[in-house]
């Protein structure tokens, strides 16, 4: 295959955000996944709700291992450095590059078979760490890739195209993000854009691991009768406990809800979520009681969606580590280097 | 019997002791005290895998020439471990001296006719001196160093300073270890006098030289090299490589106002994980290091086919030991070579460079940073375990303050804003190195996709045969770049014209200098070649085409080094002679002498022939 370029002709009509840029400034290369590929909808979750953050691309870094949803952000943010790794590893690339600096948003996408497969250790690890990014995995249940096998994820006695059924029982990447750590965690499905935006939004806000598992039906190995990630089975069973709305720190609020339908949220940085519940009396701040829904809910056969657990005041791994403000990719030999005197105390040491 | 041996600043003394004993910090100080007379020792340290109960030795070559590699053999041991016994009895050399601890009996039958037996009843000592049961073991250990120093005639106050330094802040734990020292020597006095015909004398051939190990050293290196991450997962004998940076940096790397820290160091959960988050951070513009050993770069084969293929800088530094599969886990080979020269599926070739001490395990340790950075590639630092764990005495570490960081061809915010081309993937300059930039350095200029695909210089996805094949001839051609940039051959030709020469590199460094010395006084003459770098210089082939049959010494069964003469050289493998050291202790100057002498003989050509002009 040779790459085409895509067409950049500016519809003068094109809208722009506050700092000027258009969507087509968000885009990528053209996609080059099935047609009706839950994955694409993901990518254009994620263009709009950088536009909406009004994010300048070149302050992304984004970050994936290998299958189709790791191909992914080669087609958003054409901008933005990116980087394809190997598989199931991009947690730990994510990561060394964060170490290097601090001061880019680091978006990690990922697929089920990427991360809760050959990558589950990595995944947790990182998020062990208060890795401060956004982590979204691409979940269709199956290896897309590689033809339709059963992932990770796949629900026990789920059907595969091929007619097999799943006898492992499944590894809920949400559950795992809570256990290991994770300030920020939600779950969506590829086709409820507005319920997809504005969590994405919140989480390149959040300043700390925040995880989102976005249920993305692969149209051509997952979307039949008999399996749990298809477009109807995940209508079907979605779960909502919330909507939610994201409003930067400076944005006027305006109430126009019921008392007690609401909750806002305020993040470390200022930004505010509002959550609508669905879910009577549910609190995504409070870690306990969303994993015993979680439990229950998956035990009734439900997908839960929505924001599922927040701490708006997470430490992210520089905190940790006590690292400089500087990042450290921009310290020089000034900075680093002890010196030629500093080594001969060093050299009357070792005598 | 055989004359009791007699030499002074000339010897090698072993203590075989169990781990956990304490031993360790005892026996250091017996050679440091050395030392600080002023006579050049060897130490080595050979340790078991395991915490507490099994056999260790710690080997003290006292050399007033300055030899500072092993001798082979051993003239004064120590025997403090019952497990060991037989073989520590064989190992000396006849007219040796073997101490033993004489509380109880020994049987005539375990000790040699041909051995000098000195008896000191360091049980007994311990046991109505001391109370505590863990002081008896410790201060025991105190007591043979007083005895071992008497019987050498070494300076006594030397050793008591030596505690005084040792337990500085823990003034309490002096006295006891000092006054063990004082009943050691005493015993000797009032009973052993004239007893050891071995002696050290002050001397002052230690000169400006430092005392420290290759990891502590490499360490080093990497924090004046301007390493800010670094990601491990912990494996002997290269865990106090990340330990040592990690001390290093709590006193020259922490920003003395806000007390906040100019590094990152991450312990990973696996080695994958350490070399994806050294990748992550260099493809980032920070400079990351990982140190491993065999298993290590076992499990970071896909990713360092990641580094080569994507061309992003790593340093690694691997620290061998005996392999394959878990294998001598604490002892020392040069065993990873091909691994490392090709690491990954498909055509790959790493820069490898083979620091052959402590002294340039610094050099090199902070040099890598620079070729990593220069060559956008993994920079393998071979080290093993006796440079990495042994103290070696060598020159001072040097650092020249003029000296720049050297981070390639980086292109700047500055460039890129006044209109400068870039192409990830684009042959600029001719040298097959690309110029890269860093994530986040211009609002709409220079980014780049990066993977491990393949792609077009545009660095762009592509399938293309054309594109691919350009990208692997290029990064070939960069291969041939590296040989600018890495530190090159070291050659020293014979006193005489030679026929034959040896290749060698690394740890074997410094056994093999006492080595040719020795065949030197035997008539036999060889040029030498240290190899310093891989991809090899040409004036390696050279001196490979310029000797008729090359020797080539090195710590491993298959002989690895020849292997990539061979292959890279294309070179005539009989050529070459094997000199292969692989019982996981470091190789010995005897050893080397001997080999290379039989080898000689067995061609039957006296070694002294002239080259016919
Ligand atoms: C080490 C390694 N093993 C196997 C593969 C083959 N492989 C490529 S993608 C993939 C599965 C991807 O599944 P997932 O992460 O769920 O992505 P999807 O394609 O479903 O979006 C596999 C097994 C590989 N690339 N590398
Ligand atoms: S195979 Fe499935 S996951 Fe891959 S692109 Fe097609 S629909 Fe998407
Ligand atoms: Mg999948």
């Amino acid at each position: 295959m040779t790459y085409l370029a895509k067409p950049k002709f500016r519809h003068p009509s094109l809208e722009k955000n506050e700092r000027g840029f258009t969507r087509r400034d968000y885009e990528g290369s053209i996609s080059t996944l099935c047609a009706g590929c839950g994955h694409d909808s993901i990518s254009a979750a994620i263009i709009q709700a950088c536009f909406e953050l009004n994010i300048e691309p070149h302050r992304i870094a984004k970050m994936s291992g290998i299958g189709c949803s790791s191909k992914t952000p080669d087609y958003f943010l054409g901008q933005s450095h990116g980087f394809n790794s190997v598989h199931g590893r991009m947690p730990s690339v994510l990561t060394g590059a964060n170490l290097a600096n601090k001061n880019l948003i680091y978006l990690g996408v990922s697929g089920d078979g990427d991360s809760a497969s050959i990558g589950l250790g990595q995944f947790v690890h990182c998020v062990r760490r208060g890795v401060n990014m956004t982590y979204i995995t691409e979940n269709n249940g199956v290896y897309g890739l590689t033809k339709g096998q059963f992932s990770a994820t796949a629900d026990r006695g789920s059907k595969s195209k091929a007619g097999g059924t799943n006898t492992d029982s499944p590894i809920d990447l949400v559950s795992m993000a809570l256990l290991a750590g994770a300030t920020f965690v939600g779950r969506s499905f590829s086709g409820d854009k507005p319920q997809l935006v504005p969590l994405i939004k919140a989480a390149l806000s959040h300043n700390g691991p925040a995880f989102i598992d976005v249920i993305s039906p692969c149209v051509a190995f997952n979307n039949h009768a008999g399996s749990t990630k298809s477009f109807d089975f995940v209508r079907d069973h979605n779960d909502a406990v919330n909507r939610l709305d994201f409003f930067e720190g400076r944005a006027e609020i305006v109430t126009d809800y019921e008392p007690g339908t609401v909750q806002d949220v305020e993040q470390h940085d200022g930004s505010i979520i509002r959550l609508h519940k669905i879910a009577d009396s549910y609190d995504p701040t409070n870690k306990v009681a969303t994993m015993n829904y979680l439990a229950t809910h998956h035990e009734k056969g439900e997908v839960v969606t929505g924001l599922l657990y927040l701490d708006p005041n997470p430490k992210d791994m520089h905190q940790l580590l006590r690292t400089v403000d500087v990042p450290l990719n921009r310290l020089g030999v000034k900075e680093l280097c002890p010196g030629a005197k500093a080594l001969d105390t060093i050299n009357d040491e070792y005598r | 019997m055989p004359k009791p041996l007699e030499a002074t600043n000339d010897f090698v003394v072993k203590f075989a002791n169990t781990n956990g004993s304490g031993s360790a910090s005892a026996n250091e100080l017996f050679a440091r005290a050395i030392l600080r007379m002023g006579v050049p020792i060897a130490v080595r340290n050979i340790f078991p895998s395991n915490i507490q109960g099994l056999p260790t030795w710690y080997e003290v070559r006292v050399s007033g020439e300055g030899w500072i590699g092993r001798r082979g053999g051993v003239d004064f041991v120590v025997a403090m471990n019952g497990q060991t016994w037989d073989k520590d009895v064989k190992e000396l050399e006849p007219g040796g001296y073997l101490l033993y601890d004489s509380t109880k009996p020994m049987p005539q039958s375990k000790f040699r006719p041909d051995i000098n037996v000195i008896g000191v009843p360091l049980t007994e000592m311990a046991n109505s001196r001391y109370d505590i049961p863990r002081d008896r073991q410790l201060l025991k250990n105190m007591i043979y160093i007083g005895a071992v120093g008497a019987l050498l005639g070494m300076d006594h106050e030397e050793m008591v300073k030596l505690v005084g330094e040792q337990y500085a802040g823990k003034d309490r734990l002096i006295k006891p270890n000092v006054e063990a020292l004082g009943l050691g020597r005493d015993y000797v006095l009032e009973h052993l006098k004239g007893k050891c015909g071995l002696s050290v004398k002050r001397s002052d051939k230690v000169g400006d030289r430092i005392f420290v190990a290759g990891n502590d050293a490499a360490a080093l290196g990497a924090v004046y090299g301007g390493a800010t991450v670094a990601a491990w997962y912990p494996i002997t004998p290269s865990t106090s490589v990340a330990e040592a940076f990690a001390a290093h940096c709590k006193r020259l790397r922490v920003d003395p106002e806000t007390k906040k820290n100019l590094y990152a160091i991450i312990q990973s959960e696996d080695e994958l994980s350490a070399i994806g988050s050294v990748i992550g951070a260099s493809w980032n513009g920070a400079r990351a290091f990982t140190a491993t050993s065999g298993p290590g770069i076992s499990l970071m084969q896909e990713f360092l086919g990641l580094a080569y293929s994507a061309e992003i800088p790593a340093v690694i530094f691997d620290i061998q030991r005996g392999g394959p599969s878990t294998g001598m886990p604490t002892r020392t080979q040069q065993s990873d070579l091909t691994l490392c020269a090709y690491s990954s599926h498909g055509d790959t070739k790493h820069v490898m460079i083979f620091p052959q001490d402590p002294h340039e395990a610094f050099e090199f340790g902070a040099l890598s940073f620079d070729l990593a950075d220069r060559l956008q590639t993994p920079i393998f630092v071979m080290l093993d375990l006796d440079i990495g764990m042994n103290d070696w005495l060598v020159k001072p570490f040097k650092w020249d303050d003029a000296k720049a960081y050297d981070r390639g061809k980086l292109v700047s915010y500055e460039e890129l804003e006044a209109g400068k081309e870039f192409w990830r993937y684009m042959d600029v300059d001719g040298d097959a190195i690309c110029y890269r930039t860093i994530p986040g350095v211009h609002p709409t200029k220079g980014a780049y996709f990066t993977r491990g695909s393949s792609r077009n210089k545009y660095a762009k996805y592509s399938e293309e045969g054309s594109d691919y094949v350009e990208n692997m001839t290029r990064l070939l051609r960069k291969f041939e770049t590296a040989k600018k940039y890495v530190p090159g051959p070291v050659i020293r030709q014979a006193k005489q014209p030679t026929r034959h020469g040896v290749i060698y590199f690394g740890s074997t460094s410094a056994a093999m200098d006492e080595g040719l010395d020795a065949l030197e006084k035997q008539g036999i003459h060889i040029d030498t070649l240290r190899v310093r770098a891989f991809p090899f210089a040409d004036s390696v082939i050279d001196f490979i085409n310029a000797h008729d049959q090359v020797f080539v010494v090195e710590q491993n069964r298959d002989a690895q080094m020849r292997a990539l003469l061979v292959n890279e050289g294309a070179i005539d493998p009989a050529r070459f002679i094997s000199i292969l050291h692989y019982d996981g202790t470091p190789i010995t100057a005897r050893f080397i002498t001997k080999e290379i002498a039989e080898r000689l003989k067995a061609f039957g050509k006296p070694a002294r022939t002239k080259v016919a002009s």
